[in-house]
């Protein structure tokens, strides 16, 4: 448990319900990232200026925490591509076919009381759990 | 313009959120869904930090008759627990598990010039064009 953070991860889970509250209040938007980024590719014209707006301003967020806190943590290196590509791929297919992913379903869904989120977030945390498990204890 | 506007303005403040809880980086996420491993619990400060706001705020927000500066709110309307909700959940939390990264750490990635990044949003956009093809 050395690595525990549990003041700047409460800080940071403020920052993305103010973020998503702020949506919904003046947009009526929910703020599902990966809705968003599918949006890009399928959404109406009008539909994708907003997504897209969003999802430049994450870019720009996170460029502004690197530039203040460069080394705020080490980023992983030597991470197998193989891995990466595999788990993107699952992440891109997952999230379309179950409407959602951490952002939408676990921070908006479960907030409406969405029982359909509630148990997307118990299923994906789940397999989440399970996958590691096999990886780093069975496999590795 | 003013929706864009906000978007922009809500995107910042996610971006930093992430950065700031340390969802952006995947050894930290990885480490979290670890329970037999050596446990961070880290990450469930981030979800309950996010929903103290968004639980109590989407309450009030909620009850107008529409948000500030559209006519009406945009939610997702299907209640059914049907094959594809658990189906599809499932293969995201296998991701997740695999690579340490969610939909939202990848964008903000692209921001802190992580190259880890650039390969996950070209697989999730493989990932989305597939199940484009597959649904059709």
């Amino acid at each position: 448990m050395e690595n525990f953070t549990p003041y700047s991860a409460f800080s940071g889970g403020l920052l993305i319900g103010v973020s998503s509250l702020l949506l919904l209040l003046f947009n009526g938007r929910i703020a599902g990232i990966s809705g968003m980024m599918s949006g890009l590719i399928k959404a109406p014209r009008n539909e994708i200026y907003w997504r897209a707006a969003f999802l430049a301003g994450i870019v720009l967020g996170a460029f502004l925490f690197h530039q203040i806190k460069p080394d705020f943590y080490q980023s992983r290196i030597n991470f197998p591509i193989p891995l990466l590509t595999l788990g993107g791929f699952l992440v891109g297919f997952g999230t379309r076919m179950g409407n959602g992913c951490t952002s939408g379903h676990a921070v908006c869904g479960i907030a409406r009381l969405s029982l359909r989120s509630i148990v997307a977030t118990a299923v994906f945390m789940t397999t989440g759990f399970m996958t590691v498990f096999v990886v780093r204890h069975l496999i590795g | 313009m003013k929706l864009i506007a906000i978007a922009l303005f809500c995107g910042i403040l996610f971006g930093l959120g992430l950065s700031l809880s340390q969802m952006t980086n995947p050894e930290k996420v990885l480490n979290f869904l670890d329970i037999a491993g050596n446990w961070d619990p880290s990450l469930i400060f981030v979800m309950l930090g996010a929903l103290i706001v968004t639980f109590t705020g989407f309450k009030f927000v909620l009850k107008r008759p529409n948000p500030l500066f559209d006519h009406k709110f945009y939610l997702a309307t299907k209640t059914e627990i049907d094959k594809p909700l658990i189906i599809g959940a499932a293969i995201f939390g296998i991701g997740w598990g695999i690579a340490g990264y969610c939909p939202g750490p990848v964008v903000a990635g692209l921001g802190s010039g992580n190259v880890e990044a650039i390969i996950m949003l070209v697989a999730i956009y493989l990932g989305f064009f597939t199940h484009r093809m597959i649904s059709k």
